[in-house]
């Protein structure tokens, strides 16, 4: 789409792009390449010398257990928070949009963690799951006989960020839901219901399958979330650990980089992470447009 | 619709009031232990009811600081993270407007390059690229600085894209009516665009500036200087204390007062806010 009528002028539009050009191209195009760069080096610990090793970081990466372990991890965790944060924020606009009273009180109530930042979301759930301390945790021993300790056992650690991350994005979910719910029109499921379908059948043959381009456009805004916003959940609970249990992909880029100064692999996990997004922004963009329906 | 109403009503409402108490629980256990003295957060179960240690908890974090995490003030941080979120929201909205003005209205060679070049930044966020960008920004003597905290962080693809689509369901009929007025490009901007987008601007302010108030990777990379530390950030430091000192009624405090001007934003400007998510990330 263009617009028929236009001004004319020589050096006025380069100057309105000219900062978001500039600023584009110091601090996002430049460091990309850099990355794309040094990942084909390997440079010696005091950065004096590098050799040109072609494909050998991204090799030792793909042989490295500690790095394909990250991967699953990665994996796990993005589904979790996923699932977990979309069905929830689905049951929630679902029941919202049921309601004819009150609403906007309800809502109100749920849509406010959006505003609360990823890495305190996390403090909130460590303190609510610190052993000694975490309420969670006192519940759990006390009623499941569970010996909650995050420190020590990495499946409770994974499943603690899991819920901090899910428990934030779940306002999210429910508002695009929400408006989802609100555009379907209401004759399709007035008729569904005289033909006599009973209201879960309602839900899961007319209103599920017309939510399913909110569905789908969340799915994908989900995993964006899951791998590369959460890194400050990990970062100020966990760091990574215990052993490795939660250093998801984008938290490995930055302990190689900073803590273990290996700056030829740090850079060769950026590539590959930037592959990851552009795969998704792709997919994304491909299928928002054409608007998954059946 | 047909069926009995009385039952799936109540499922309805126990399912809204199960979803807010699973939201605002953790807030409410934050809150009840930043009221506390540290003694009383040392053993299980921790009080879920209010303590009297309140105005205490809080002066001390606002003026003094906690010791134990450094003892910067948390009044600070809260300038820094206030600066910091002004500075990239109106950055962000102006470089944006200025670039969707120059892409929509005007024709000039490389202004697809621009318009790819600026989409691209969507696939490049900071998480992914965090040596290099440390590296430029060094390298430009940006370290420690407000100008090293806002400004690699303002471009915004989201936000050009959001102003790019708003300028053409613009009527070109004002443009028309405009040139034969008299008026130039310049004047057209500010005079006729600028007052229509001004809905737009107001519901992207709030997005953006929840996106600026909870930046935290960023700040913790280029910031050594404690002046300098943003709340969000900040934060990281109490937790990571250790066990062995009972600051947990500090660290929640901090919480609390980090996600106050957010979330306060949030629910004044609800419907501004609900307009500006959904249509920013369309």
């Amino acid at each position: 789409m263009q617009k028929r009528v236009v001004f004319r002028h020589k050096w006025l539009p380069y100057a309105l792009v000219a900062p978001q050009i500039a600023i584009t191209l110091i601090f996002f195009i430049w460091p990309a390449y850099q990355a794309l760069e040094t990942s084909f080096f390997l440079e010696d610990v005091f950065g004096f010398n590098r050799t040109f090793v072609w494909l050998e970081n991204f090799t030792r990466l793909f042989n490295d257990p500690g790095y394909l372990r990250s991967f699953w991890t990665t994996l796990i965790f993005g589904l979790s928070v996923t699932f977990m944060s979309m069905s929830m924020a689905l049951a929630l606009a679902v029941a919202a949009n049921r309601v004819i009273h009150g609403k906007t009180g309800y809502r109100t109530f749920l849509i406010w963690p959006y505003a609360v930042a990823p890495a305190l979301a996390g403090v909130l759930w460590f303190f609510m799951m610190n052993p000694s301390l975490g309420i969670v945790a006192y519940m759990l021993e006390g009623t499941f006989g569970v010996d909650w300790n995050h420190y020590v056992n990495g499946n409770q650690a994974l499943l603690m960020v899991i819920v901090a991350a899910a428990w934030k994005q779940i306002s999210y979910n429910f508002l695009f839901f929400l408006a989802g719910l609100q555009s379907i029109p209401k004759s399709l499921i007035e008729a569904a219901a005289i033909d006599g379908a009973s209201p879960a059948r309602r839900f899961w043959s007319i209103v599920f399958p017309l939510l399913s381009p909110t569905t789908f456009f969340l799915l994908v805004v989900n995993l964006v979330y899951a791998f590369f916003d959460t890194f400050a959940i990990i970062h100020a609970t966990t760091s990574g650990g215990p052993a490795d249990a939660t250093s998801i992909l984008v938290y490995k880029v930055y302990s190689t980089g900073f803590v273990g100064q290996d700056y030829g692999s740090s850079a060769a996990q950026s590539v590959i992470l930037m592959g990851l997004v552009v795969a998704m922004t792709f997919v994304q963009f491909r299928f928002i447009e054409r608007k998954v329906q059946y | 619709m047909v069926e009995n109403r009385k039952t799936s009503a109540i499922l309805t409402h126990v399912v809204l009031i199960a979803g807010i108490v699973f939201l605002c629980f953790p807030v409410w256990v934050a809150l009840v232990a930043s009221t506390h003295p540290g003694e009383a957060l040392t053993k299980s179960p921790i009080p879920m009811w209010f303590g009297d240690h309140a105005v205490e908890n809080y002066r001390q974090l606002l003026i003094e600081g906690v010791p134990a995490a450094g003892g910067v003030p948390l009044s600070t941080m809260m300038f820094n993270s206030l600066v910091m979120a002004i500075g990239i929201t109106f950055g962000k909205i102006a470089i944006s407007l200025i670039s969707a003005f120059a892409i929509v209205y005007f024709r000039f060679p490389f202004r697809m390059t621009c318009f790819w070049l600026i989409f691209v930044t969507l696939m490049l966020p900071v998480e992914v690229r965090i040596l290099p960008t440390y590296d430029v920004v060094a390298s430009l003597g940006m370290l420690n600085s407000y100008t090293g905290l806002i400004i690699p962080l303002i471009a915004s693809a989201t936000a050009t894209f959001l102003f790019r689509q708003f300028f053409l369901t613009i009527p070109d009929e004002l443009v028309e009516a405009a040139r034969i007025d008299g008026a130039g490009p310049i004047r057209f901007f500010i005079d006729i665009l600028l007052p229509l987008s001004r809905t737009n601007i107001a519901a992207l302010f709030i997005i953006l500036f929840i996106f600026g108030w909870n930046q935290y990777l960023w700040p913790f990379l280029i910031t050594t200087d404690q002046d300098l530390y943003t709340i969000v950030m900040g934060i990281q430091r109490m937790v990571n204390v250790g066990e062995g000192i009972p600051i947990w009624n500090f660290t929640m405090g901090t919480a609390i007062l980090a996600m106050i001007p957010p979330v306060l934003v949030v629910l004044v400007m609800q419907r501004l806010f609900v307009k500006g998510l959904v249509e920013s990330e369309k």
